[in-house]
């Protein structure tokens, strides 16, 4: 638990400290607030409910650039200047490397995600929307953040460099967000595979529009877990031979 | 006590490193050497817990590489010939974070870290950003890294490469410092370091552990190799047939400039037993000039190499 919270830490600080980081803060912040000002709100007037369901519509977004550029360099940039040495050599489990990286980057997406609140609030001033669908948009984020963090990490995991690091992670999440294509596409049963499989159709909607559903949260919870195991797997194999 | 048994890693079908064993005592500095692609990288990469073995046993201190990897893990500290380093940042922080990952107790860890800094001479560079600092500066921190959780053996590899030679003496003398609190093995292609720096040499060519000694004993087992040896000495009327006569069974050429010669021999004769022999022809010797150090004898004799 120590160095799952030590990794998570040092990777949260690293984020804050570097030049990096700040960039991504300010450029999912700058298209948030672009997107917000240009697609949310419009021209004419709307419904307050209208306005917040769209903030998040763009928001999920950003949220999932924002996760591919977190993650890339999380494990693929140790490899690629031999720092995973450090993290290698030292007496912990892999399953606390993964982890603790995954919290890391997280960690501090949460914080960009968090940052945005100034336009649900905006909204609030100048309209009436409920508190609840504040909370379940911003849930829905957290939860789709958290799968495509760990889309990431598996992503930066098998790749040698950041570059390919962030094409694999974003290759994998667009084959997650055709899913609702590839479901009318093909036949049963995969049809109703694919169709559940679809990250941000299926799963993201509901949170949009102030519903919590469980088996989204249960689906988002499911797809982090299996690409942490299946990162985890590759550093045990990576360490074993 | 390190000892190592019957060590052999494969990748394919080819070994890298073929049914090695040796043993190295408590606070002995070791010298690793071999040509590249002998197996020294992968034999230190096994011994740091960064490669597994194909086959053979490694104890430290009695714990057993597969049955206590992490215990095994806390016990070694690594340099690889890159120093690893988190670049962004500070030289203390850097140390912390590892001895923190490494284990290492809380309530002793100011004051080893400032213990370390002072062996690695980088008390006043404690809180420089890392990115900050010159390559022999990030040789030291690579090494304090490897040793901030007071490991039983430190593995070195390469530690000198890429420093000017005034960085170098100083990094000798950091390294010769650590072995009053921990093993030391070292790899280096540099073969001057290695006689300066360490108590023994262990010396591997085609993933084989082909020689292990001190320099003496190493040395006398090679005695009846060659000597190499440049000798000027003046050109007078008769020297051809003096030089002749004395290195008659010995291999030699002869480089002819305007009131001197010079003699390139090679000799299986020891060079004050050569010099007798000339002095004794009424040669007249100017300067006698080893062509190589005992080392690099030693090394060369072994691994079959040429200059």
């Amino acid at each position: 638990m120590n160095a799952i919270f030590l990794i998570a830490k040092k990777e949260l600080s690293s984020f804050l400290n570097t030049s990096w980081g700040i960039a991504i803060f300010a450029i999912i912040l700058l298209l948030d607030g672009l997107l917000f000002n240009a697609f949310a709100l419009g021209s004419s007037p709307r419904y307050s409910a209208d306005v917040l369901e769209d903030f998040f519509y763009f928001s999920s977004g950003t949220t999932m650039i924002a996760g591919i550029l977190l993650t890339m360099r999380l494990l693929a940039e140790e490899r690629q200047q031999g720092t995973d040495a450090l993290l290698l050599t030292a007496p912990i489990q892999e399953n606390q490397i993964v982890i603790g990286k995954f919290f890391g980057a997280l960690g501090f997406l949460l914080l960009i995600t968090l940052s945005t609140i100034y336009m649900p609030l905006l909204i609030q001033l100048n309209g009436k929307v409920s508190w609840g669908q504040i909370f379940a948009g911003y849930l829905g984020l957290t939860c789709l953040g958290a799968t495509t963090v760990a889309i990431g990490t598996f992503g930066s995991t098998i790749s040698k460099n950041q570059l390919s690091s962030a094409i694999t992670s974003a290759g994998i999440l667009v084959l997650f967000l055709l899913g609702w294509l590839l479901g009318k596409v093909t036949s049963p049963p995969f049809d109703t595979v694919f169709s559940y499989l679809a990250l941000f159709d299926k799963h993201f909607q509901p949170f949009m529009s102030g519903k919590i559903n469980s088996e989204a949260i249960a689906f988002y919870l499911s797809i982090t877990v299996i690409f942490l195991l299946l990162s985890v797997r590759i550093i045990q194999t990576r360490r074993q031979h | 006590m390190i000892e190592v048994q019957h060590l052999s890693r494969f990748y394919g079908t080819f070994a890298a490193i073929s049914d090695i064993s040796f043993s190295i005592q408590s606070n002995e500095v070791i010298g690793f050497l071999g040509l590249n692609g002998a197996g020294k990288s992968t034999t230190l990469k096994i011994l740091a817990g960064l490669l597994a073995p194909s086959s053979g046993q490694i104890f430290i201190n009695g714990l057993d590489w597969i049955d206590n990897p992490d215990a095994f893990r806390a016990s070694i500290g690594f340099l690889p010939e890159e120093p690893p380093l988190y670049k962004e940042m500070t030289v203390c922080e850097f140390l912390r974070y590892l001895a923190k990952l490494r284990k290492f107790p809380n309530e002793d860890l100011e004051s080893r870290i400032d213990t370390v800094l002072s062996l690695c001479q980088l008390s006043e560079r404690k809180h420089q950003i890392i990115a900050e600092l010159s390559l022999g500066y990030r040789k030291r921190v690579g090494i304090a890294q490897a040793i901030v959780h007071k490991p039983t053996l430190v593995i070195l590899d390469e530690p000198t490469s890429g420093l000017d030679p005034q960085q170098m003496v100083e990094l000798r003398q950091v390294i010769r410092g650590l072995s009053q609190e921990a093993t030391v093995l070292l790899s280096s292609h540099n073969l001057t370091e290695v006689a300066e720096t360490c108590d023994r040499l262990l010396i591997l060519h085609q993933g084989k552990l082909i020689a292990e000694g001190d320099r003496e004993s190493l040395s006398h087992d090679i005695s009846k190799s060659e000597n190499r040896i440049e000798i000027m000495v003046s050109n007078t009327n008769n020297i051809y047939e003096l030089i002749q006569t004395v290195l008659e069974k010995e291999r030699y050429q002869i480089v002819e400039s305007e009131d001197v010669l010079t003699l390139h021999c090679q000799t299986t004769l020891s060079t004050p037993e050569l010099v007798r022999q000339l002095v004794n022809a009424d040669i007249e010797i100017h300067q006698v000039t080893p062509m190589q150090s005992e080392l690099e004898q030693i090394f060369l004799s072994l691994t079959g190499g040429t200059l």
